[in-house]
């Protein structure tokens, strides 16, 4: 580790520190606002949409809901019929139906697992009219649920929690569409392709002839990481020249990740009322970054003590899997944050990691998703965490445990421990059934921890919505495209429906006012608390398969043990 | 306030009842209502089988499935009889309280007239019906709760509130409600039965102290809850492993992942969840206080507003002397002497209080033959008091009345007298004025003095955010100056019972919840309304059913120590919740290295504590997981150590102490139950 490289991750983190809080600001005054532009108008109106009608949670999850079923069938339509589609210039067939089903669900539900290759299956109509489309919508779909749910502690014993229709349009009209517009620009400056040709033929050095996919990236890459959906236009991802050309486009693919979700922090705080509650949820997650960026940078850097054993120069730490252009530091940063954010874009090849270093962004995604988590999701995941935190930590001071004012009862609780439930139903479990299974196991590049690791890190990235893939690992099979899918589907959905409904009691109830008894949750003593319980309870669930995956990895290689 | 007889925490009779009743609850239908131990309870009969199975094919390692099998029934048993024991606390109190239930017979009158002496028939107090009356005379026990509609007589009500200075009862006003099983000691009343049998206020005392009404509180239902959630979660992961073992190439038998299984899931607060409720219901009946619902003893916790009657609460309900003021000419010992003299034969508690400050402070003595004189007691016609003697003739009492006597008015007295007079008005006192010779003495100032500490006991509960709203029928100067003295946060100055109401609706509105107390029936709304309702016993019948709590002292101060209990019973709650998740980290750290030690001998850099042997680690792990249960009783049934902190204060402290104790605890407890084990050759 260096100083440059630590001035280079503050440097970075400064920045979207810098630009959330505005942007934080500006949302919560759009979704506070009682005006309609004319542009909205027009598209309310032509919706058949009542912007004044406001809807309960029940309404609106299932508005939310309905969008997102269209929203899979015009996507899943659009691949199984691209080859009679226009917009084709490669002349790529109709995408098989398991891969359809998968990368349909995964766009819809902001994951952007990638079982296929883009440049090589999926056609510009798809990319455009279909991916990137989702890229918008499934990350406005996360910014009006967290709106929602935020919605649901500023208001006092109300009934109605906003109109999605009106949150999604704002979320994309007005945050979305203009950040994607300017990031793509940045992004073109930098050198990445922006054009609707399909190849270029060139004649390599040696006299070979190469074909070089294009197409337009430079759109495509801002709201991939603005969104957080990490789905690249080539297969690679973010690691290849075209979509993350140099050292700047690769700050510039962190700061644009990180931007929303941190500036979701800020909207809470002042939707709310109360600004140091949405800074006591964002230090929760700038702590977890930090340390996770640390952890993933000393390891790195330490190196593989097995290949230095074999002669390979070790200065540079380890290099297996990472680009120079982006260096250790750099690398260290997106890696955690890809992971807790649940983006997915990656900028180097997680399974090259070293085992510990492997071992931090699968935790990130395990530990749910909230750090900061993805648009929107990420802040309502978090919300959830500070309830549980709050009920269990929350007695010790004497009172029925709340949360900004609002008391936390046996009906949130049913509801946040199902929620709570998800993630480690579909990652242990389908990590376990995949662990037994021939079919399954035929997939792996690797014997041994690694190669458990690799199953584990999959469904882990499917059920957080993270989709980056830790390579090496076949996904692009029927039983890991159904199983991901599903992962990806219950991730997303069956997690939302109980934080909604949660969002639905809590704003029924009377908001009490704070005094000097009520259980402070904007201080230091809470950030750690909720730091703890965050990392007690993934430990406990995730704990005995990293100890047979990573753990294991790391001691063994330790002792020069491999497989 | 009398406090009844505490039992030692594990008295032997309790502790060997409980013993046989820890047994008895091992039945499922009773396991189930405790989700977290009846998962203990299915995998204990899941290793047992195994065990016998083992047996029966003459396996390895029977000695090690048989340790475990038993530990684990071990875990379920402690935890029955933490419930037990709390239970049996409040049994034998229930059973004290029955005896003086058993077989009273009662005069049931035939027709009621005006006088006692209507003709009654015995009918035995069983048989009584709502809407009878009943004679009920000198020696004879009340029989059923009731109203007193004719009569005043002195009760003993011992049997309830543990006092035995007899209280009085009358008809009409707000000391008309008499409660079955107390026993009249002289005079007689007239009583119309209230409860049917059975449901009689002694009845629900015996039903609320026994636990047979036990229902969970919302709080120990959403904890259960999100146990019920964490034991689910830890059961996903722990049958997991089996597959992922598999995987690794290590085959992992089921009673090691039963333990590890144990282990995680909060067996701890899991097993003592139901025993903190009971003792936090029995804290409060040693207080005296019976709350009809454990659903209020929370909600007591909650409360961040004290409505406070400031006669008897804050103040000691009485006038005092505290002051005797001098006009020019006079000295303060002339004054003090002369409302000596004047106040001898006022026996008010004023007159009283006048009596005192002058010889206690001026150590004067009376001086004066009783025989001698002429006295002039106090009388609220004249408002005056005083004593002839030797020619001279002192008069005390309110200034326009005793001026009058002197022949004098206001205007007539020298200016240092007029000022002294307002200045006492204005702080809320009484000043009285003193005259001898048809002169002008001075001035007596009584006051409502507030009771000492009570400041600081505001202060405190100010602390833990807590305010205090003084209700009083003075005016509104005097209530600004008692409530600035007394340190109250808010007063309500010339109070109706509807004021009361208004007030609390209003700060409900405001999201504060509100406790309060009061006796009188038209007090009955607004304890209703309020969050937490005291009701004096001393009360009527409809004060006592508007309330939601009872303090059978009738002591309204207690609603202070109500609030505390009610704090404390959350606090201890969430404190052993927070003690037994953290407990986990190191079970983790005692039992994942000793199961996939045999595939990765590597993963032995884990064991941190260097514990003899996996088998040895599990059974360790196991056995702390089960004593820590028993270790945690005496905690569980006296409340976490509790003093008024704000929640910042409090939440630092408890989470270091329960928090930190809870990551560190089980890495000592386990070492050294491994010692044991290993130096027992147990494993």
């Amino acid at each position: 580790m260096t100083a440059v490289g630590w001035l280079q991750i503050a440097l970075v983190l400064g920045a979207v520190l810098l630009a959330a809080w505005p942007l934080g600001n500006y949302m919560a005054r759009i979704f506070s606002s009682e005006r309609v532009s004319p542009v909205e108008g027009a598209l309310f109106s032509a919706a058949g949409v009542d912007p004044r009608s406001e809807q309960t949670w029940l309404v609106y999850v299932m508005s939310m809901l309905a969008f997102n079923a269209v929203g899979f069938l015009v996507l899943y339509g659009l691949m199984r019929l691209q080859g009679s589609l226009p917009l084709n210039p490669q002349g790529f067939g109709a995408v098989a139906p398991d891969l359809a089903f998968n990368t349909a669900i995964s766009f819809v539900t902001n994951t952007n697992w990638q079982s296929y290759g883009g440049e090589t299956t999926m056609s510009h109509l798809v990319q455009m009219a279909g991916l990137t489309v989702q890229n918008f919508v499934s990350a406005a779909t996360g910014i009006a649920l967290a709106v929602a749910v935020t919605r649901a502690f500023s208001r006092s014993a109300s009934k109605s929690i906003g109109n999605f229709w009106v949150d999604l349009t704002r979320a994309t009209l007005y945050v979305l569409i203009p950040l994607a517009v300017v990031v793509a620009l940045a992004y073109a400056v930098m050198g990445v392709p922006q054009t609707l040709a399909g190849r270029i033929d060139v004649t390599t050095l040696e006299g070979a002839k190469q074909a070089i996919a294009l197409g337009p990236v430079a759109s495509q890459e801002a709201i991939k990481q603005l969104g957080t959906n990490g789905g690249g236009f080539f297969n690679a991802n973010a690691a290849h020249p075209f979509e993350n050309p140099s050292a700047w486009s690769n700050a510039l693919s962190i700061w644009s990740m990180l931007l929303i979700p941190a500036a979701m922090t800020f909207t809470f705080g002042r939707m709310i009322g109360d600004r140091r509650q949405g800074y006591a949820l964002l230090a929760v997650m700038a702590a977890f970054v930090i340390a996770g960026t640390a952890i993933v940078y000393a390891s790195e850097t330490a190196g593989n003590p097995l290949l230095v054993a074999a002669g390979v120069d070790a200065s540079a730490g380890n290099m297996e899997g990472k680009d120079i252009r982006f260096g250790q530091a750099l690398t260290a940063l997106y890696v955690v944050t890809t992971t807790g954010l649940s983006c997915g874009a990656v900028n180097a090849m997680h399974a090259s990691l070293t085992p510990i270093g492997g071992l931090v962004p699968l935790f990130m995604m395990q530990l749910g998703e909230i750090l900061p988590g993805g648009v929107g999701s990420g802040l309502y995941g978090m919300i959830v965490m500070a309830l549980l935190a709050v009920f269990v930590a929350g007695l010790m001071v004497g009172r029925t445990p709340e949360y900004l004012g609002k008391k936390i009862e046996a009906r949130e609780m049913k509801l946040a421990m199902l929620a709570l439930l998800i993630l480690p139903f579909f990652i242990l479990g389908f990590t376990a059934a995949a662990a037994m299974l021939p079919v399954a196991l035929a997939s792996l590049a690797n014997a041994g921890p690694h190669g458990l690791t690799e199953i584990l890190y999959a469904y882990s990235s499917a059920a957080g919505n993270n989709g980056s893939a830790f390579a090496g690992l076949n996904a692009n099979t029927p039983w890991f495209n159904t199983t991901l899918a599903l992962a990806m589907l219950f991730g997303r959905f069956a997690y939302v429906v109980p934080v909604m409904a949660i969002a639905g009691s809590m704003v029924a109830k009377p908001k009490t006012t704070a005094s000097a008894g009520t259980f402070p949750t904007d201080g230091l003593l809470f950030v750690s608390l909720l730091a703890a319980v965050i990392l007690i309870l993934g430990g406990l669930q995730y704990f005995p398969a990293l100890a047979l995956g990573p753990i294991v990895e790391h001691v063994l290689m330790n002792a020069g043990k491999t497989f | 306030m009398t406090k009844r007889s505490t039992p030692g925490l594990l008295d032997t009779s309790i502790a060997w009842q409980a013993a046989k009743d820890a047994v008895g609850k091992l039945a499922p239908r009773k396991l189930v209502r405790n989700p977290v131990m009846f998962t203990t309870g299915v995998v204990a009969v899941l290793v047992t089988a195994i065990f016998f199975r083992d047996f029966a094919t003459g396996r390895d390692g029977l000695a090690f499935t048989g340790q475990i099998a038993v530990w684990l029934w071990f875990t379920v048993l402690f935890a029955n009889f933490a419930e037990a024991v709390a239970e049996g606390r409040g049994k034998a109190q229930a059973d004290a309280l029955r005896r003086t239930r058993s077989d009273t017979t009662a005069k049931l009158l035939l027709h009621s007239d005006d006088t006692k002496d209507d003709p009654w028939e015995p009918r035995s107090a069983q048989d009584l019906r709502p809407d009878d009356v009943v004679l009920v005379e000198a020696g004879d026990t009340i029989p059923a709760d009731g109203e007193v509609i004719e009569g005043i007589a002195s009760v003993n009500e011992s049997a309830i509130t543990g006092e035995s200075a007899p209280v009085i009862r009358e008809s009409g006003g707000d000391r008309s409600a008499v409660t079955g099983g107390t026993v009249v000691l002289s005079d007689w009343l007239k009583v119309r039965v209230t409860a049917a049998p059975g449901s009689s206020f002694l009845d629900r005392m015996i039903a609320l102290v026994e636990g047979a009404e036990r229902q969970k509180t919302p709080n120990e239902l959403a904890l259960s809850i999100l146990l019920s959630g964490l034991t689910l979660i830890l059961l996903i992961a722990v049958v997991t492993i089996w597959p992922l073992a598999g995987y690794s190439g290590t085959t992992l038998s089921v009673t090691v992942l039963v333990a590890l299984l144990v282990t995680l899931i909060p067996t701890t607060i899991g097993g003592l969840l139901s025993a903190i409720g009971i003792a936090g219901m029995d804290r409060l009946i040693r207080f005296n206080v019976l709350a009809t619902s454990g659903r209020a003893v929370e909600a007591a916790g909650d409360v961040d507003t004290l409505l406070l009657d400031k006669t008897g609460t804050i103040t000691y309900g009485n006038r005092l002397a505290t002051a005797f003021i001098p006009v020019p000419g006079r000295s303060e010992r002339d004054v003090a002497e002369a409302a000596l003299l004047a106040s001898l034969s006022d026996e008010t508690p004023e007159g009283r209080s006048i009596v005192a400050l002058a010889r206690g402070s001026y150590g004067l003595t009376d001086g004066i033959e009783a025989t001698s004189t002429n006295v002039i007691p106090f009388s609220a016609q004249t408002r005056i008091s005083g004593v002839e003697f030797a020619g001279r003739s002192i008069r005390k009492g309110a200034v326009d009345a005793a001026l009058a006597f002197a022949g004098q008015t206001l205007e007539t007295t020298s200016p240092a007298f007029r000022e002294a007079v307002q200045s006492i008005a204005r702080t809320g006192g009484t000043p009285l004025a003193v005259v001898g010779d048809k002169q002008v003495v001075g001035v007596i100032h009584l006051k409502d003095v507030v009771k000492p500490g009570i400041k600081a006991r505001f202060a405190a509960l100010r602390e833990m955010g807590i305010r205090t709203v003084m209700v009083t029928g003075d005016n509104p100067v005097t209530a600004a100056a008692i409530a600035s003295e007394a340190g109250v946060d808010d007063y309500i100055a010339e109070a109706t019972p509807q004021d009361k109401l208004a007030y609390i609706k209003a700060e409900q509105a405001k999201g504060r919840l509100i406790a309060m107390c009061g006796d009188g029936t038209n007090d009955a709304p607004a304890l209703a309304q309020a969050d937490v309702g005291v009701a004096m016993q001393t009360g009527t019948q409809a004060a006592r059913e508007a309330g939601n709590m009872v303090d059978l002292d009738s002591d309204p101060t207690k609603l202070i120590e109500i609030t505390e209990i009610g704090k404390q019973l959350l606090m201890t709650r969430g404190s052993l919740t927070t003690f037994s998740i953290a407990n986990d980290v190191a079970k983790y750290f005692a039992i994942i290295p000793a199961l996939f030690v045999t595939t990765y001998p590597e993963l032995g850099v884990l064991n941190v504590m260097g514990l003899a042997s996996p088998d040895s680690a599990i059974l360790s792990a196991v056995i702390f997981n089960a004593l820590i249960i028993i270790a945690l009783i005496p905690l569980a049934l006296k409340g976490i150590g509790y003093r008024p902190a704000s929640a910042d204060v409090l939440l630092r402290r408890n989470l270091l102490v329960y928090g930190l104790g809870g990551l560190v605890v089980p890495f000592i407890g386990i070492k050294i139950v491994d010692l044991a084990v290993s130096a027992l050759g147990l494993a």
